[in-house]
């Protein structure tokens, strides 16, 4: 560990350190003055004992001292506890991530719960009382900001191509396992000798189905640290969120029964149709709020700065009206980020679609470890009633079933799937099946007086809770590296295989219709044609409604790559990821022979043109220089489609005005030696604009669509394009027609050239760079 | 048909079978279907694809009827087109949509991507000339885009040559400013798809096709 990450550590922990103990100390003292002075007013207290207090009849009060300082914390203190805790989560997340190897071992979870249950035992023995996980707390406030997260930027297409599984894993795998564990930790509970009598079966029940759902918390932050392949991160994360409708049905279900003792079919055939409603009302309920959402942006052109709001605020919303009436909150989520998510992106400004991206990712990043330093501190904080046989036998049960579930449904699904899931991604889905603080919470809610055994259960709750995050989360990394699990592909999303993908999906629909089977892609085709052609006029402004999407992704790499130039400012080398010195000329259609036979012009007449270009480049090559992150203003436009077209125009136009210029001018390729020449002669850009191919020997002028002053900025950073000009030449500065940088000021000019050489190589690389579109890979969490 | 056409059917269906990958059950369906298309007839032509209107509105509608009738995919060695093609050729082509058999072992699967990989190549290369050049690639580009309204011809050159570039970067790493890339060969044809699994995506199922309702 170098000095400085000790050093950093040191802070961060002296930090963390510095409000613990204030933080448990205030809440003490709060706690003690409020206990010694009464509650009364809620003016506080204050440091002079208040002689009117009582006097009721408005005589004359007696003069004070006027106080100069107070100690007023009642007023502050629900917002103060909320920032100190929010700070000690964030602060807890730095600290682990300058440990090295401790994030490397240990995944994030299971830290955080070792510190909820340091804070809760600090606070205890401070002799505050440590706050419980509440449940309106926890599903009002701190569950939608993960869930919204997870929705918004869920992969579609893997999610859909996999629904059918995912299904059957939420649905029928969720119910396999409340009955499994319900009904024979009932058996067990009759058992002579465990003092277990008590719990009737459908208590049983009511706690098998909370134990049994797999939660996507705590799913998301372990699977998130160990890079699985797509497939299997879909499903188990799938599954996670499409469980909790019927998790609600069933809670609700036993819930309400549990008193009478008994149910009936008719209670059943109600429970199922009250799980189609639950589930299919909540999707439609987040629909609803999606395209409102959608459509509200696309007026939301003149006040950009609150763009990023609606989508926040009308996600919410759908949660909360999928609350009100007890549909599935999460399914209602999903729906509302899946579905407005195309529409708000081709609306919104890049700056609030970043402002969106990181604000998700800061606040569901926040919520994730404020649940599991609640769920430590909730641990030290409630009461426990440990059985010692309940407790095991629900840890062995859930393994079993889990296990039991996975291996009978993915033998029935793999009837129907063409590609089978194999025993390796058998396991891993089985061993995936963490449970979080949705069960805890849920096991919270229940009543004291109905469920006498509650507190057994809560304890229960929290044992499973602990045996899956700290042992399965610990051990998956290790296991997955053993069994060589695939892991997930870095691919970048290229220009190429977006081509390619398109046309193998029009390729595979038009086989289908050819057979006449009505498929996955064929509905697919249907419905992006429906799309097409109805919704995304609605919803959609302007133009962009009608781009297509190869287009669409296209633009979208543009000005990534002009975005990533300028922030990059020029200073720093990036190590270009596709080393290559292909360039676009290499790719231009062979001329005929005849046109490469260009008249000669006289020397001097050349050294004049060369002159004048080269001071040009001097100019701009300085002018881009200068700007570099700090002073930058420019953004890539707001507006960016339009402006991009007016400078495409412009730009064409200039290309033209070149290319009548200086038509007789011949460029033949210098000779590739060193390095720094063949670096800086990287014509290797894509946003060139190439000119027609028969007037390939025009010098090529590349505009910086990431310089932040007007169109007309065009700078000249680029070499020449060149013909393919055979040409002998023994050295490099002989008389020939060659045209290099100069290498007149040896320093100056070949920091130039490699600064303008980095910039194209830069460029070269953002090709292969993650486009946009692949925004699934390139959203790291903020606060990782 | 008769008894005896059926029982010369059956033995056919089998031969198919082994030959092609299919079962004997989707090798009944698809002649049924080939029938449908053909009204009965022996030979399909390209006009006979025009029953399907959902095809019509498929971007790459002529580059996949002109793949029936492409001799480069009938696993022979032939080249160039026909013009009408039997129910065997339909078979075959279709063959190249079946989903892997995880019983194969290694390099049969690899000898069977190949041979879709090979099939895409083809339906790119339309001028069989082994190796598909920026033009090729841009009147592909074009295509796909031309499905909206507005047809930008330098657009479509745009991507096209982006793309392109991208596959020398990724194929040739190295060239001289005066080299020439003539076009994407199939072996670098191959590199692109490294990452993707081709035989995860590029398959339909056989199992349950409407031979009756399609025709609208």
């Amino acid at each position: 560990m170098s000095c400085w990450t000790r050093r950093g550590l040191l802070l961060a922990l002296a930090l963390g350190l510095a409000l613990l103990v204030p933080m448990a100390l205030s809440l003490g003292a709060a706690e003690k003055t409020r206990r010694s002075v009464g509650n009364g007013h809620g003016t506080g207290v204050t440091l002079r004992p208040d002689d009117s207090h009582g006097d009721g009849h408005g005589v004359n009060k007696t003069k004070k001292i006027f106080p100069v300082l107070t100690f007023d914390f009642a007023h502050v203190k629900i917002p103060f506890e909320i920032s100190l805790w929010v700070l000690l989560a964030s602060l807890m997340k730095l600290g682990f991530h300058l440990i090295p190897r401790l994030s490397s071992i240990v995944p994030e979870s299971c830290l955080l719960i070792v510190v909820g249950l340091l804070v809760g035992g600090l606070m205890k023995l401070v002799g505050a009382a440590p706050p419980e996980l509440q449940s309106d707390v926890f599903f009002l406030y701190l569950l939608p900001p993960i869930i919204l997260d997870a929705g918004y930027f869920l992969p579609i297409r893997p999610f859909s191509e996999n629904l059918g599984t995912i299904l059957m894993f939420a649905v029928v795998g969720t119910l396999w396992n409340s009955f499994f564990i319900g009904g024979l930790l009932y058996a067990v509970c009759q058992i002579e000798g465990t003092d277990l009598k008590s719990i009737g079966l459908l208590p049983c029940f009511l706690f098998g189905s909370v134990i049994s759902a797999v939660d996507p918390v705590a799913v998301l932050a372990v699977f998130e640290e160990i890079h699985i392949n797509e497939l299997l991160h879909i499903l188990v994360f799938g599954e996670s969120l499409l469980n909790d409708a019927v998790t609600v049905v069933l809670y609700h279900l036993f819930e309400e029964y549990s008193g009478l003792g008994m149910v009936t079919f008719l209670d059943v055939f109600l429970g199922v149709i009250c799980f189609l409603v639950v589930s299919l009302g909540g999707v439609l309920v987040g629909a609803f709020y999606g395209l409102l959402a959608a459509f509200t942006s696309r007026f939301a052109s003149h006040t950009r700065v609150i763009e990023p709001l609606f989508v926040f605020v009308y996600s919410y919303m759908s949660y909360l009206s999928a609350e009100v009436f007890h549909l599935s909150g999460i399914m209602a989520l999903i729906a509302c980020g899946a579905v407005m998510r195309p529409y708000v992106e081709a609306n919104i400004s890049h700056k609030s679609h970043t402002t969106t991206k990181y604000f998700l990712k800061m606040w569901s990043s926040v919520s994730e470890t404020l649940i599991f330093i609640f769920l430590g501190v909730s641990t030290v904080a409630g009461l426990h009633s440990w059985n010692w046989t309940f407790v095991t036998v629900t840890i062995i049960l859930c393994l079993v079933a889990r296990v039991l579930g996975v291996m009978g449904l993915t033998f029935v699904i793999n009837k129907f799937r063409i590609v089978k899931l194999t025993n390796k991604d058998q396991f891993i889905i089985a061993y995936g099946g963490l449970r979080g603080a949705i069960a805890f919470s849920l096991g919270y809610l229940l009543h004291p007086e109905e469920f006498p055994m509650r507190n057994m259960f809560l304890t229960t709750i929290i044992t499973v809770v602990f045996f899956t995050v700290f042992v399965q989360g610990m051990t998956i990394r290790p296991l997955v590296d053993l069994l060589a699990v695939k892991k997930k592909q870095e691919t970048k999303r290229s220009i190429n295989e977006e081509i390619h993908t398109q046309f193998l999906d029009h390729l595979l629909t038009g086989i289908e219709d050819i057979c006449g089977h009505y498929g996955h892609h064929h509905w697919k085709d249907k419905l992006n044609r429906f799309n097409k052609k109805y919704v995304k006029k609605c919803l959609i402004a302007g133009e962009r409604s009608k781009e297509p999407q190869l287009i669409a992704f296209y633009h979208k790499m543009e000005m990534k790559q002009a975005i990533e130039l300028v922030e990059s400012g020029g200073g720093v080398k990036l190590p270009s990821a596709v080393p290559s010195t292909v360039s676009m000329q290499n790719i231009q259609p062979k001329k005929s022979n005849s046109e490469r036979a260009l008249p000669q012009i006289s020397k001097s007449r050349e050294e004049e043109i060369r002159k004048i270009l080269r001071s040009n480049l001097q100019k701009t090559r300085q002018r881009l220089r200068s700007y570099n992150r700090h002073t930058l203003v420019g953004e890539p436009d707001e507006d960016g489609w339009n402006d991009l077209l007016l400078k495409r125009q412009k730009i064409m136009d200039m290309d033209k005005q070149i290319s009548r210029m200086s038509n007789y001018l011949t460029v033949p390729a210098p000779p590739p030696e060193s390095p720094t020449l063949s670096r800086s002669r990287l014509a290797s850009d894509p946003q060139h604009y190439v000119p027609k191919p028969t007037l390939g020997n025009v010098p090529i002028i590349k505009v910086d669509l990431a310089s932040p002053q007007s169109p007309e900025y065009v700078s000249v950073v680029d070499e020449f394009q060149k013909e393919a000009v055979p040409l002998k030449e023994e050295d490099e500065d002989a008389g020939g027609l060659t045209m290099k940088v100069p290498l007149g000021d040896p320093k100056k000019e070949e920091q130039e050239q490699q600064d303008g050489g980095k910039e194209q190589q830069r460029l070269m690389r953002c090709l292969s760079d993650p486009g946009p579109g692949g925004a699934e890979e390139e959203d790291e969490p903020f606060l990782p | 048909m008769g008894a005896f056409q059926s029982v010369h059917q059956e033995d056919n269906y089998e031969d198919l079978a082994t030959r092609t990958g299919f079962s004997p059950e989707q090798i009944r369906n698809l002649h049924r279907r080939f029938k449908h298309l053909t009204k009965n007839g022996d030979k399909l032509r390209r006009d006979h694809f025009r029953v399907i209107s959902d095809l019509e509105l498929n971007p790459i509608q002529s580059q996949i009827i002109e793949a029936f009738f492409d001799k480069r995919n009938f696993q022979g060695n032939g080249r160039g087109t026909v013009s009408e093609i039997g129910f065997e050729e339909f078979l075959i082509v279709m063959s190249y949509f079946l989903p892997t058999d995880p019983n194969l072992t290694a390099e049969e699967r690899e000898s069977f991507r190949q041979r879709k990989l090979h099939f895409l190549f083809n339906m790119y290369d339309t001028d069989d000339d082994g190796k598909i050049t920026v033009q090729e690639y841009r009147h592909v580009v074009q295509v796909l885009i031309s499905q909206s309204d507005n047809l930008d011809q330098e657009e479509a050159k745009e991507i096209a040559d982006a793309a392109m570039l991208e596959v020398a970067s990724l194929a040739v790493v190295h060239m001289a400013p005066d080299e020439f890339y003539e076009g994407i060969t199939f072996e670098h044809f191959v590199k692109i798809w490294k990452g993707i699994e081709i035989e995860m995506k590029m398959h339909v199922r056989f199992s349950h096709l409407e031979t009756t309702s399609i025709c609208k």
